[in-house]
């Protein structure tokens, strides 16, 4: 049961910081050509397998226990922040991510920007540096603490490498963002995920027993399900209630 | 100076995020169970409740700055 959860939650995570670069290389690559943004995502994307595989071994070495209590820890505040964004999302309170308008707002600052001479352009080729390096560095951190805390980085990197595939095949072909994908839903269901298996290795890690074992993963998981849906009910009401108190004034 | 601030920026937004107070909520909780568990207590129930209390508390004061 850990190893399909540590799939699905790399898998996830991946594929939702890779249709957000795809945005970024897409309207890079559309308004100034295709090269340089190829080169800049490989580029990203070989630094980050040295992240991953630097990490990786390094984390290793620790005896489990206190590898679960730093990695436990990590992984909590880490998923902590991602349901928090993801709860203020739903409930009206911040912006959902909208793709159309990032990739529209990527193509006008790529517009404008001044156009090198020779053969490699290096806005375009910043551009998709860090837009594919920096979305992937979470999903490199999700790896390497996932995989690590349960001493399987090889199998977190295959749910994370399957989902970069399959993203990129898609883009590939309807060659534009990947708007209908429900990326907010995916990273409530990550925020979810990494909450749970925070609070279960740091649990872990600290020396207590959870009641049921292995089980009691399965019980965390439902807890933050609930406990983050009726926050985001009550979030959704107050919402309303401003908006209707803004509406009247 | 510049640079090394953006950098020290970056890795503050990466791992602290938005609100502080959850990062230093979890390490104080994680320190006091691991205090506990040292001592014979099996306190695994403190964790779940204080994941709940700190996205209350989080929460809340995100949506109250967002409603003045």
């Amino acid at each position: 049961m850990h190893e399909v959860l540590l799939v699905a939650a790399s898998f996830l995570a991946c594929a939702v910081e890779m249709v957000e670069a795809l945005t970024i290389v897409l309207a890079v690559g559309v308004t100034r050509g295709w090269r340089s943004a190829i080169i800049g995502t490989g580029a990203a994307l070989a630094a980050l397998t040295v992240v991953v595989a630097a990490l990786g071994p390094a984390l290793a070495v620790l005896p489990i226990d206190s590898l679960r209590l730093f990695v436990g820890g990590l992984l909590l505040v880490f998923g902590l922040q991602w349901l928090r964004k993801a709860i203020l999302r739903a409930s009206g309170f911040k912006a959902l991510h909208d793709e159309q308008a990032i990739f529209a707002e990527e193509q006008r600052a790529a517009r404008a920007a001044a156009v090198d001479g020779g053969g490699m352009d290096w806005y375009t080729f910043t551009v998709s540096f860090k837009g594919v390096f920096l979305e992937g560095l979470e999903v490199a951190f999700i790896v390497v603490t996932f995989g690590g805390a349960q001493h399987n980085v090889a199998l977190a990197a295959v749910g994370a490498a399957a989902a970069a595939v399959v993203v990129l095949l898609v883009g590939l072909a309807v060659h534009r963002p990947l708007s209908q994908v429900p990326e907010n839903t995916m990273k409530y269901a990550v925020g979810v995920m990494l909450t749970t298996f925070g609070m279960f290795w740091a649990g872990e890690g600290a020396g207590i027993n959870w009641p049921g074992s292995d089980a009691a993963l399965l019980a965390l998981l439902g807890y933050v399900l609930v406990v983050s849906m009726v926050l985001t009910t009550a979030l959704r009401r107050r919402h309303d209630r401003v908006e209707l108190t803004g509406a009247v004034a | 100076m510049n640079h090394l601030r953006t950098f020290g920026k970056f890795w503050y937004d990466f791992i602290i995020g938005d609100d502080w107070r959850v990062a230093a909520g979890v390490t104080a909780v994680i320190a006091l169970v691991y205090f506990v568990a040292g001592r014979g207590a099996n306190w695994w129930w403190l964790l779940p409740v204080a994941v709940a209390a700190l996205l209350v508390v989080s929460l809340d004061n995100a949506t109250r700055t967002r409603r003045r």
